[in-house]
């Protein structure tokens, strides 16, 4: 599904990924794990198609060129990215801005778009499956949320939009113990033969929940050491620092 | 990653001109126009004394300069002061008598005018170029006493109440631009709410300027008797010419005891194309008098047309416990200047005032809210509240603010906020991200930064008020 290739991003003259190799197939669970600084957030903004990046080396999504397409194109083709700080939108309603959203994206997949009345329907199921509020929906989005329930918000989005390729960046940071269960099980709910996900995280508590298939340890820019969900546990008793 | 393809500014969608062959009045600003003008419209004489007299004033009166845009000298002698379709020298008796090219070039603009198609539950009066066109619902209103018809109708058939109330919120020689109306306004709308009388439905007039080389002259009076209420709105277009042409409208608003009005804009005038070439001068007094206690104006602007817009819809606070309201946007994009905001005079006691301004400037605009407080020593425990917030898209435009606060009562307070801020590539990313593409994404937040005016608006206008919003500020990040 994903195949990255050599890739290198550049910022502000700062090379953070210096050649990085990645293959994620349907199905797979993949964890990056790293420390602070190592460029693991970079790599969530270089596939989502983030501006201000130099970028080198291919990146290939079922068989497109991720390079040549827009923020929103990614998007539309199945590319989510749950924010490791999702932004408050002032007077914007939470459930207008999630129609919006999912009608942009069935659009571009060639199905029709939801009237209203459908689109309530659908996202009340969600939002129950998530244990969020229906009064959430009605207010302005991610204004005034706790850090909990912004992380929510953004698995609702992701089951909402249905995407092939989910990439949680530091979803668990901020989390309570209730609410990181809640995440997960949203998760694992979602998961299946047919698509995948990135799991970008600092530590193996969310791993305890959603159990992935690969460990990557991401290091200056480069996946120094890759392996099963053990390598979560080892790395939670020895750090990072004994890796390289 | 990929830079958007953005440069498709969406043409203004209203820039068309309807073939009509119509009645002028010889160009020029002088007695004869004036003249003209009055005779045309059958008016008795005080009617043309006023206007003579308000001529007079023009002669020792200057065009104000103090404001932000600047604009070439108009030449008054080289414009045309009444351009009406010659079909509707006599004015219409019904709607089937109105010439079908007129009917049409409503229908494009999405008012129709014809019985079966009508807006539901609002009364539209059709003003073109100088005339009023048809007025509809009008039977259903005067079986409640409501009046709303053409003023050049009021001053026949209502001339007490036009006498009576005409001028008396903006005096004959109040400046320039309103001396000048005075003298040679043509058409607008004139509304009368009998006491105790809720208006069932929103009353409206949509101005269209259609005539080239010509000054579009409104003027508008609308009378909410005691404890009535009525909510208006105006809409107004014009077709995409290169050159600069003007309107001057006088609005006034007179509400007397426990009395509510509710009055609405979306000016939507030719903007000028991206180079700032052409458009209309939109330089409007408007001004409303809260005269009887417990009384209410309040006032919604959403002003996304024009090359440059002057205008402060303002509130005269006489009455004890009145209350003024002023809620604004006002979008620049291109070359477009604005310089809008309000003056809340406060004189009654226990007065309050709420004034909501959202500007927004795009390309090389540039946009300023000006506004006056005012209480006065009188108005004992009176309020105001102000909140301007810029928002800025682009490194070439400009915001400006500047409120004028005066308080010579010890026991009124007068809160100011004011906020600045650059649309934030964090949240258009974000929105991205969720499939919309930049242009949605833009009018998303937006619509957003402008909620709390938006929903000031009649429904079945905020809908077309939204889209409004996201056409003009289309191609505007790049």
């Amino acid at each position: 599904m994903l195949k990255i290739t050599n890739l290198k991003a550049t910022i502000n003259e700062k090379l953070i990924l210096k050649g990085l190799d990645l293959d994620i197939k349907p199905g797979e669970v993949h964890a990056i794990m790293g420390p602070n600084g190592s460029g693991k957030s970079t790599l969530a903004n270089v596939l989502s198609g983030k501006n201000g990046y130099e970028i080198e080396g291919e990146i290939s999504f079922n068989g497109m060129n991720l390079n040549d397409l827009k923020i929103e194109e990614r998007a539309q083709k199945g590319i989510f990215l749950a924010f490791q700080y999702p932004l408050e939108i002032p007077g914007v309603n939470t459930n207008i801005f999630l129609k919006t959203s999912l009608n942009s994206v069935r659009k571009a997949r060639g199905e029709k778009e939801l009237d209203t009345l459908t689109f309530l329907k659908l996202i009340k199921e969600k939002a129950k499956e998530l244990n969020i509020d229906e009064k959430f929906l009605s207010r302005q989005l991610n204004v005034g949320f706790s850090g909990g329930e912004k992380k929510k918000n953004e698995i609702l989005q992701m089951k909402l939009l249905e995407p092939k390729l989910s990439i949680l960046d530091e979803t668990d940071s901020g989390l309570d113990i209730d609410a990181l269960r809640i995440v997960a099980d949203g998760v694992n709910s979602y998961k299946n033969k047919e698509n995948a996900f990135l799991i970008i995280t600092h530590y193996q508590r969310l791993l305890d929940y959603i159990k992935p298939d690969f460990i990557h340890v991401l290091s200056a820019g480069k996946i120094v050491k890759t392996g099963n969900a053990d390598l979560g546990e080892q790395l939670e008793k020895t750090g990072y620092a004994n890796l390289s | 990653m990929k830079n958007q393809d953005l440069n498709i500014n969406k043409e203004y969608e209203y820039g068309f001109t309807t073939d009509i062959e119509s009645i002028r009045a010889p160009k020029g600003l002088n007695e004869d126009t004036i003249k003209f003008i009055s005779n045309i419209k059958k008016e008795p004489k005080w009617m043309l004394d006023w206007r003579l007299k308000a001529f007079n004033r023009l002669s020792s009166l200057k065009e104000p300069n103090w404001q932000k845009p600047k604009y070439p000298k108009i030449n008054y002698q080289n414009l045309y002061y009444y351009s009406a379709p010659k079909s509707s020298s006599e004015k219409p008796k019904s709607l089937d008598e109105i010439d079908p090219k007129i009917l049409e070039t409503y229908k494009k603009l999405g008012i129709p005018l014809v019985e079966q198609q009508r807006l539901n539950g609002i009364a539209v009066d059709a003003v073109f170029d100088s005339v009023s066109v048809a007025t509809t619902f009008k039977d259903e209103l005067t079986k409640k006493g409501i009046i709303f018809c053409s003023i050049s109708e009021a001053i026949q058939e209502h001339p007490d109440l036009v006498k009576k109330y005409l001028g008396s919120v903006i005096p004959l020689s109040d400046h320039y631009f309103a001396t000048l109306n005075s003298a040679v306004f043509t058409d607008g709308s004139f509304v009368y709410i009998p006491p105790n009388t809720r208006c069932p439905m929103e009353l409206s007039t949509y101005f269209r300027i259609n005539a080239s080389e010509t000054g579009q002259f409104e003027r508008t009076l609308i009378i909410a008797d005691k404890g009535s209420y009525v909510s208006y709105l105006e809409g107004c277009t014009a077709p995409m010419r290169d050159e600069n042409q003007l309107h001057a409208a006088n609005v006034e608003l007179i509400a007397l005891d426990d009395a509510e009005i509710k009055y609405s804009t979306v000016q939507n005038w030719y903007p000028g194309d991206k180079n700032g070439v052409g458009g209309i001068y939109n330089f409007v007094t408007k001004r409303g008098a809260c005269r009887g206690k417990n009384s209410k104006i309040s006032w919604t602007q959403v002003e996304t047309g024009s090359a440059i817009t002057w205008k402060y819809p303002s509130c005269i606070l006489q009455g004890d416990n009145s209350v003024g309201e002023f809620y604004s946007i006002a979008i620049t994009n291109n070359y477009q200047k604005a310089d809008t905001g309000t003056k809340m005079i406060h004189l009654g006691k226990n007065t309050k005032s709420k004034i909501i301004s959202k500007g927004i400037s795009a390309g090389n605009a540039d946009n300023t809210y000006r506004g006056l407080v005012d209480i006065n020593k009188k108005a004992t425990n009176s309020r105001n509240y102000t909140q301007c917030d810029s928002l800025l898209m682009g490194n070439k435009c400009g915001a400006h603010t500047v409120p004028y606060i005066k308080n010579k009562n010890s026991t009124s307070t007068i809160e100011h906020e004011a906020t600045t801020t650059k649309i934030n590539e964090e949240q258009l990313y974000y929105c991205n991200q969720r499939g919309l593409d930049q242009e949605e994404a833009v009018s998303l937040i937006v619509n957003g930064f402008c909620k709390e005016v938006l929903q000031q608006l009649p429904m079945e206008f905020a809908v077309e008020a939204q889209k409004l919003v996201a056409i003009s500020l289309e191609g505007s990040v790049g």
